[in-house]
C-alpha cells in the first residue's frame, strides 16, 4: 500500500501529464502483477464490490473521531468527500502496517462474509494501522469513485512506456468487463488478442466542438448528420450474444432489452455506433422521455411503451468479424446502410440519415432546424476518414446549437465543496413574477474563478439571512443562465426543470428590473417543453 | 450585569472605555489586535497596539497617530482596563483583554496555540467571555506539528536542489514567510524574496527577530545566479512572469487549506504544506476550555457550525458578524503589500 500511496500522491501533486505518466510508468515496472492489475482497474473506474454501507462508515468514524454525527456530515459536506473525511477526523493510527493494496482489497472481498461486528473491527483496524494518504486511499476503495485526474489515455500511454506495447492495441485490450477477479496482469496486458473476451468494445471516437470552417477544405469532403440528443451507444453481436456499451463503458444490455431483438437481423461480428434514442413513429422523442429510462437496471412494461428506445447507427466499427476502423468513413457507412437495410421495419435500429448540402451557408439552414428535430446539432466527418479513438482534431466535429437562456436574479448563495471548499459557488436564481421573486433553478459553473471570489467576497459582506449552509442575499446581481432543455415540473414552486443550467455570463450591465418574468420562462416552456 | 462590550457596524466597540477594537469604519479611538490587513486599517483617529505589532503598522499604514504598550501591562482607558496578551498569530499578535467593574472579556483576534518558533507563544488569559476566530473550526483540520513540517519543506526544497529545480513557495508577506523562514534549514541552498516580503523581514529584523539571510529578487537574480535556491514569494506572484525567470521549478504553497485534497488541487501548485497562523481544531476547543469562559463569540469562519458544536458542549455561544477575513487565500490579504 504503500508503493501505491507514493504513486497516488506523486500523480495527484503534480499538474503535469509527462510526471503523472512517469510515476505510473514507474510503478508498472516494480509493483507486484497483481498490485498493478488493481491499479489499472481502480483508475479506469473497476472498483472491487461495496461490502459497507457509507451510513456505517460514517456511524464507526464518527464514533472513533468522538464527534456527533451532525458534525461529521457539516464536515464532510464542506470536504466533499467521504473517504477524506473519515481519514482526516480520525485519530493519528497507533499500528503499522506493509501490506500491499491487494492485500488490503482482499480485506474488504473477505468483509462481506462476516457479521456486522467482525466487519466494524475488521474496519476498524485497518483505518489504525494506515497512516494519512494510506488511510484516505483504503477507504476510498470502501466507499468507491476512484477518480483521480488519471484518464484512460495516460494510463495507457504509461503502460505503452512501461511493456514497449503500442498504445492503440493497449487502448482496445482495456476496454470492456474485465475486473481483477475474471482476468490476470498476463492475461489482459500480455497477451495477444485483444477480441478474446466478445462483450469487448472499441474506445469511442469523440469530436470536437467546430470553430470554424476555414481549414475544412471542400464542403464535399464532408459527410452531415445530425447530431442526435441520446445517449451514444456502441452495439455489440458476437457469438449470439448482444453487449451494449455507454460511452463511460457501462454495460446498458439490460437497461434496454429492445435491441435483443437485433442479434437475429444482424449477422454475427457486428459493431454498431450509434445513439440510443427514445423514438416513436419515427421521430425521436425528447431527451425528456428518455431520462425516465437512465438509471433504470430493469424496465417495467409501462415504461416500455411510454418510451421506446431505438439505435439511430451512423458507424460501423465491425463488419464479418473483421476490425473496419481503419476503412474511409464512406465505405464503413455504405456496409451500415446494408445492414440497416437488411433489419424489418419494425426492428429498433435505424440509420442516421446524411444531411445533404452544398455549401456551408446550406448547413446553417440545417442546424437552424435542430430543435424541431429534437437533436443537439449537427456533426460533421470526413468522408474519407478512420475511425479514431479517443477525442482528436481534424476529421469529426461536432456543431451544436446554442443553448436556450434566461436573465435570472441571484437570491440564495452556499458554500461549494471538494475544490470550491471555501468559496460561494452554489447559487439559487429567480425570475420576476410582479414585485415577486420566484425561484426556478440552480447553478454553479460557468463563471471564472476570479468572479466567483468576487461573488464570494461580496455574499459575506451582503449576507440578509442564514438558513444553515445557505445565504439569503439582496437581489442586485443578474446572471445569464444557458440551459439545454425546460420540462414542466410540479415539484418546482416555478412549475418547470431546467436541463444543465449553468450560468452562462454575469451580466454587471443590467439591473434587476431587466431581469426576465415567470411569463418569459413560461413561454419559453410553451416553445421548447 | 453591562455587556463589556458590543458589537458594531464599526467594530467591536467598549461602551465603558468608548474604544473600538480593531474596527473596520473609521473611529476615533482603535486598539489593534495585530498588523494584518483586515484588523488594521487606515483612517483611524488615533492607535494602541504592542510595541511589537507597532513598526509594522507604521510601515502598512504610513503616518499615523500609534501609542505603543508592552505585553502584559494594564492601561486604564475610562472605565475599562486593557492589557494586551500574545496571541502567536504573527510576531507582536496580542488578544485585548478588557476589564469593566471585575467582568472580563478578551478578544482574540486571531491566534494560534503551538509555537511557530519565532511569534511570542499564545497565552490563555481567564475570562467571562470570549471572542473567538474559527477560521479553521471543523474538525477535519490538524496542522503537521512543527518538526515534521521543517523536515517535509527541507526535504523538498533539497530534492528540487539536487534535480537543479529552483524551490518556489508561496505565502503571506507578514508572518507566514516568516515563520517559514524560520523553520527551513538556511544550509541547504540560498533564499530569495519577493519585495512584500523582503519589506517584512526588514521591519522583523530591525525588531530584533533573527532571521536567517535572504536575498531581495532584483532584475538580474535568476535560478542561473541563484542555482538550487528556495524563493520566498507572495500567493499572488506564482505563476505569474516574475516566478517564470527562475527557470525550472518546483512550487509550493503553504497554507492551512492545503489539508484539504480539493483546495490543493485547485490551487495547482505542485505542493502543498499544511501550515497556518491561525489555531486548528484541537486549538481552538483547548484555546476557549483555558479561558474558562462561559459566554463564547465566534467571528469569522465556519462560524454556525462552530456555535453550535460550543453550544453542544454547554457554552452560552453566539455567532458575530464582522469584516475580518482570516486565512483565506481567496482574499484581498494576498496582495498585501
Amino acid at each position: 500500500m504503500k508503493d501505491f500511496a507514493a504513486l497516488f500522491t506523486r500523480i495527484d501533486e503534480s499538474t503535469k501529464t509527462s510526471v503523472k505518466t512517469a510515476a505510473l510508468a514507474d510503478y508498472f515496472q516494480t509493483a507486484t502483477p497483481e498490485d498493478r492489475l488493481w491499479t489499472i482497474a481502480l483508475f479506469t473506474g473497476r472498483r472491487p464490490k461495496r461490502t459497507i454501507t457509507a451510513t456505517r462508515l460514517r456511524e464507526w468514524a464518527a464514533e472513533v473521531a468522538g464527534l456527533p454525527d451532525w458534525l461529521f456530515e457539516e464536515s464532510y459536506s464542506i470536504v466533499g468527500d467521504l473517504a477524506e473525511t473519515i481519514a482526516l477526523v480520525l485519530p493519528p493510527p497507533t499500528l503499522q502496517s506493509d501490506q500491499t493494496l491487494t492485500h488490503w482489497i482482499t480485506t474488504i472481498k473477505t468483509l462481506s462474509t462476516l457479521d456486522d461486528d467482525a466487519r466494524k473491527a475488521g474496519i476498524l483496524a485497518a483505518w489504525d494501522s494506515l497512516p494519512n494518504t494510506e488511510r484516505f486511499l483504503f477507504t476510498k476503495l470502501l466507499t468507491g469513485g476512484f477518480r483521480i485526474g488519471v484518464s484512460a489515455k495516460l494510463i495507457t500511454r504509461a503502460l505503452a512506456q512501461a511493456t514497449g506495447q503500442p498504445e492503440p492495441e493497449l487502448t482496445h485490450k482495456l476496454m470492456g468487463n474485465w475486473t481483477p477477479d475474471t482476468t490476470t496482469w498476463a492475461h489482459l496486458i500480455e497477451a495477444d488478442d485483444p477480441t478474446a473476451d466478445l462483450s469487448r468494445p472499441y474506445p469511442f471516437y469523440l469530436a470536437y466542438q467546430l470553430d470554424g470552417f476555414d481549414d475544412l477544405g471542400a464542403p464535399g469532403d464532408w459527410n452531415a448528420e445530425r447530431k442526435w440528443d441520446g445517449i451514444r451507444g456502441q452495439l455489440i453481436i458476437r457469438g449470439g450474444e448482444h453487449h451494449l456499451w455507454s460511452r463511460g463503458e457501462d454495460l446498458m444490455t439490460d437497461r434496454f432489452p429492445e435491441f435483443a431483438q437485433l442479434k437475429d437481423y444482424l449477422p454475427d461480428g457486428t459493431v454498431i455506433d450509434g445513439e440510443v434514442l427514445a423514438f416513436a413513429h419515427e421521430v425521436p422523442l425528447s431527451f425528456n422521455a428518455l431520462q425516465k429510462r437512465i438509471g433504470r437496471k430493469t424496465v417495467p412494461k409501462k415504461l416500455l411503451a411510454e418510451a421506446p428506445v431505438i439505435l439511430m447507427a451512423y458507424d460501423l466499427l465491425e463488419h464479418a468479424g473483421q476490425d473496419i476502423r481503419h476503412h474511409p468513413l464512406q465505405d464503413r457507412r455504405a456496409a451500415l446502410d446494408g445492414l440497416v437495410a437488411q433489419t424489418p421495419q419494425a426492428a429498433p435500429l435505424r440509420l442516421s440519415a446524411s444531411v445533404p448540402f452544398e455549401t456551408w451557408d446550406d448547413l446553417r439552414t440545417a442546424r437552424d432546424q435542430s430543435r424541431n428535430l429534437n437533436a443537439e446539432g449537427l456533426m460533421l466527418k470526413r468522408r474519407d476518414s478512420p475511425y479514431l479513438s479517443g477525442r482528436k482534431r481534424g476529421d469529426w466535429w461536432k456543431w451544436k446549437i446554442d443553448p436556450l437562456t434566461i436573465d435570472a436574479v441571484m437570491i440564495y448563495a452556499q458554500a461549494g465543496h471538494g475544490r470550491r471548499a471555501n468559496l460561494f459557488t452554489d447559487y439559487t436564481f429567480a425570475v420576476r413574477d410582479g414585485n415577486d421573486l420566484v425561484p426556478f433553478t440552480k447553478a454553479y459553473s460557468g463563471l471564472t474563478d476570479a468572479e466567483f471570489r468576487e461573488i464570494t467576497a461580496w455574499v459575506r459582506k451582503n449576507t440578509l439571512q442564514r438558513f444553515g449552509p445557505v445565504r439569503q442575499v439582496p437581489a442586485q446581481h443578474v446572471f445569464e443562465i444557458a440551459f439545454e432543455g425546460i420540462q414542466a415540473s410540479p415539484r418546482h414552486k416555478s412549475g418547470v426543470a431546467l436541463r444543465f443550467p449553468r450560468m452562462l455570463r454575469w451580466r454587471r450591465d443590467k439591473p434587476v428590473q431587466e431581469a426576465n418574468t415567470l411569463d418569459d420562462l413560461k413561454e419559453l416552456l410553451a416553445t421548447f417543453g | 450585569m453591562a455587556d463589556v462590550l458590543t458589537f458594531t457596524d464599526r467594530g467591536i466597540y467598549c461602551p465603558a472605555g468608548d474604544f473600538y477594537i480593531d474596527p473596520w469604519k473609521p473611529v476615533d479611538r482603535a486598539l489593534i489586535t495585530h498588523g494584518h490587513s483586515d484588523h488594521a486599517r487606515p483612517g483611524m483617529g488615533r492607535y494602541l497596539a504592542t510595541t511589537g505589532t507597532a513598526p509594522v503598522m507604521r510601515h502598512r499604514l504610513g503616518t499615523i497617530t500609534l501609542d505603543t504598550i508592552p505585553y502584559g501591562e494594564v492601561r486604564q482607558i475610562g472605565d475599562a482596563a486593557v492589557s494586551f496578551h500574545p496571541a502567536g498569530h504573527v510576531p507582536g499578535s496580542a488578544q485585548i483583554r478588557v476589564a469593566v467593574k471585575g467582568e472580563v472579556w478578551v478578544v482574540s483576534g486571531d491566534y494560534k496555540t503551538v509555537a511557530d518558533g519565532l511569534s511570542e507563544p499564545f497565552e490563555p488569559v481567564p475570562c467571562h467571555a470570549f471572542i473567538t476566530e474559527c477560521t479553521f473550526g471543523l474538525p477535519v483540520f490538524k496542522w503537521t506539528p512543527q518538526d515534521i513540517l521543517a523536515r517535509q519543506i527541507n526535504d523538498w526544497w533539497a530534492a528540487n536542489a539536487a534535480a537543479g529545480r529552483t524551490s518556489i513557495l508561496g505565502a503571506y508577506a507578514l508572518g507566514k514567510a516568516q515563520r517559514l523562514l524560520a523553520t527551513v534549514n538556511p544550509e541547504i541552498g540560498p533564499i530569495l524574496t519577493h519585495g512584500a516580503i523582503e519589506n517584512t523581514n526588514a521591519v522583523l529584523r530591525n525588531q530584533g527577530f533573527a532571521l536567517p539571510q535572504t536575498t531581495l529578487v532584483t532584475a538580474g537574480i535568476t535560478h542561473k545566479t541563484h542555482p538550487g535556491a528556495l524563493v520566498l514569494a507572495t500567493p499572488s506572484a506564482l505563476g505569474t512572469s516574475w516566478a517564470r525567470r527562475f527557470g525550472p521549478a518546483s512550487t509550493a504553497f503553504a497554507s492551512g487549506w492545503m489539508a484539504l485534497r480539493g483546495v490543493r488541487r485547485r490551487r495547482a501548485a505542485d505542493r502543498g504544506f499544511i501550515v497556518s497562523d491561525h489555531a486548528d481544531w484541537e486549538g481552538l476547543n483547548t484555546a476557549i476550555k483555558a479561558t474558562g469562559a462561559t459566554r463564547i463569540f465566534a467571528t469569522h469562519g465556519y462560524t454556525s457550525v462552530f456555535q453550535r458544536w460550543l453550544a453542544d458542549q454547554g457554552y452560552d455561544a453566539h455567532i458575530v458578524s464582522t469584516d475580518y477575513h482570516g486565512e483565506g487565500f481567496d482574499q484581498a490579504d494576498e496582495v498585501e503589500a
